[in-house]
């Protein structure tokens, strides 16, 4: 089964505003993007439209949230991450509002729009800023989970979805999470393949892939940028023979640079990440950008023939 | 507003002009021209408008203010302490090594809501404060202050905008009209005339008054609680430096320090007007 992020955001959404009139979700004309013109209709009390303008829409949503309110700002990754950089810096994290910035159409999902529309720097963005969480759901089980904690905590998060439907990684009830520890997608002694986001469920198949040529591979959903669970990286530094990283993600700042900082400190092993390029990424759609530069299955499961 | 009440304003004024200079002479660091430019509309916001004290921090109906302009925040340092929310002894600690007293507004300081700094935030974080009253179906206001200079920031005019869409009219903003920035006139540097008429066009009702004026100020936010179905800028035209003579209307003095010797004069002029009043 598949299903789009951003549905089970909005729906969630739509319940969680029934019995919450603290819930706020604000856009930047990006209603229709983010699967919410239902939650438009339903809750216009709880709805706030700011137009194209992104700056303004996080500082709004922090002004709601310094007087009690849970908004949620919802616009794509590429310009929430960027355009409005300082407006999270200073009026979320800095002047601790709980803002959660979801980031729709996020990573490649624009396809052929083109870089302007690519967020491929979110990680290094929003994960430099103090104070500021970041979290890249797999599947639309493991962001129903992660939006039932976030729905209700009191600190600003920041959290990239893609645009179109994606796979599922795991089955109804049984994602196994606990909030900010990796989910162990499957378990491994030759090598862990640690992935966010979509690529998990292509690091997945290629672990089965593998498990078919005898290599046993342990899969971890590190959803959770920052705060990044640590323990599970040292963990599979310490207990398999290397460690493969695949993100829709420059490699500057993103998941492979954070988990080579973890095993250089605490547990030195081989670390080897798969990435998108330092440049504009080729034209095509989300499976055909990934299989160019071997974030697929398919080019992750050669990335790891190669490390074993 | 009553002569009495008038005249009592007009001392505060004075002396939160002295604790200005003298936390900048102290500290050897602060934006003396924006400060005493903008000291007038601290004083009647916080001794005659607004619904804010230190024992009300928490209370959801107590009014919104946010320094836009943070860096004229040792004018607001020194109204804060002097309404109670910490004692005055604190600030001597301003910008100095571990100090909580940095130079621009942190939240961390009590009386203070959010942080501010970088230009061009605090109008759109206070019509977001203004739609959760709205929301809320709660009575109180939302003031912010900005900088003529500030205004050349574009995030200036998304707030605007939304705040004329959204017909705010539980908002106040103040432009602390002064026509100086840090390198040069405004005129010079990026024009804003005409302010008054770049607001309105945004939706807004425009008050266009004498800014160093208490009577002028106190009225003007009086009209602005009385308009209805949209929101109030007031265009305050002030002048930079306000209250020390050889720091009026003088670009240097955006950010520079007083001797020893202009801090002395500094003082007998904030003296004098005092004994005039």
């Amino acid at each position: 089964m598949s299903k789009a992020i951003k549905k089970v955001i909005a729906e969630f959404l739509q319940e969680e505003a029934d019995v919450n009139k603290d819930i706020v979700v604000l856009c930047s004309d990006s209603r229709g993007s983010g699967g919410l013109g239902p939650y438009a209709e339903a809750h216009k009390e709880q709805f706030v439209e700011v137009g194209i303008a992104e700056q303004n829409l996080v500082g709004i949503s922090a002004g709601l949230a310094a007087c009690g309110k849970r908004p949620f700002a919802v616009s794509p990754a590429s310009f929430l991450s960027t355009r409005s950089m300082e407006q999270v810096k200073v009026d979320v994290a800095y002047s601790h509002t709980n803002v959660k910035l979801i980031g729709i159409s996020g990573g490649v999902s624009y396809g052929a729009l083109g870089m302007t529309h690519h967020s491929a720097t979110d990680i290094a963005d929003m994960a430099s800023i103090p104070g500021l969480r970041v979290y890249f759901p797999s599947d639309q089980y493991l962001a129903k989970e992660l939006m039932k904690v976030l729905a209700r905590d009191e600190e600003p998060a920041y959290i990239r979805i893609g645009r179109n439907a994606v796979a599922d990684v795991y089955e109804d009830g049984k994602v196994g999470f606990t909030m900010d520890k990796a989910v162990t997608v499957k378990e491994g002694t030759d090598l862990t393949i640690i992935a966010c986001g979509e690529v998990v469920y292509e690091a997945k198949k290629a672990a089965e892939a593998l498990e078919k040529e005898g290599r046993s591979v342990r899969v971890l959903d590190m959803y959770c940028l920052k705060p990044l669970d640590e323990e599970a990286v040292c963990r599979a530094a310490r207990e398999t023979k290397a460690i493969l990283t695949v993100e829709e993600h420059t490699k500057y700042g993103g998941l492979g640079s954070l988990v080579a900082q973890v095993t250089a400190a605490q547990a030195p092993t081989k670390v080897r990440s798969l990435t998108l390029p330092d440049a504009p990424v080729v034209t095509g759609k989300t499976a055909e950008i990934f299989h160019h530069y071997g974030l697929d299955a398919e080019g992750i499961a050669k990335a790891a023939r190669e490390l074993l | 507003m009553e002569q009495q009440e008038l005249r009592s304003l007009q001392k505060k004024a004075v002396a939160i002009r002295r604790e200005i200079v003298t936390m900048i002479h102290q500290a050897g660091t602060g934006h003396i021209g924006g400060d005493l430019s903008v000291t007038d509309i601290l004083v009647d916001l916080y001794y005659k408008q607004m619904n804010v004290s230190p024992e009300q921090q928490k209370n959801p109906e107590r009014d919104r203010f946010i320094l836009s302009k943070g860096h004229s925040v040792e004018a607001l340092y020194a109204v804060l302490a002097d309404k109670g929310y910490f004692p005055k002894e604190e600030l001597e600690t301003y910008a100095q090594y571990g100090s909580k007293f940095i130079g621009h507004p942190n939240n961390k300081i009590p009386g203070i809501e959010v942080n501010s700094g970088s230009l061009g935030h605090g109008l759109s974080v206070g019509v977001g404060m203004a739609l959760a009253a709205r929301m809320d179906g709660r009575g109180y206001r939302t003031y912010v202050v900005m900088g003529d200079g500030e205004c050349a920031e574009g995030s200036v005019w998304e707030a605007a905008m939304a705040g004329g869409h959204y017909k705010l009219d539980n908002l106040t903003a103040f432009v602390d009209r002064n026509r100086l920035q840090i390198s040069g006139t405004t005129e010079e540097v990026m024009t804003q005339d005409s302010a008054e008429e770049r607001w309105a066009a945004f939706g807004w009702n425009v008050l266009s008054i004498p800014g160093n004026d208490l009577a002028a100020i106190d009225d003007a936010v009086d009209l602005a609680k009385r308009t209805k179905g949209k929101p109030t800028v007031i265009i305050a035209n002030t002048t930079k430096g306000c209250g020390v003579s050889f720091i009026e209307n003088q670009v240097a003095w955006h950010h520079k320090v007083p001797t020893d010797e202009q801090y002395q004069k500094a003082l007998e002029e904030l003296a004098a007007k005092e004994a005039s009043l």
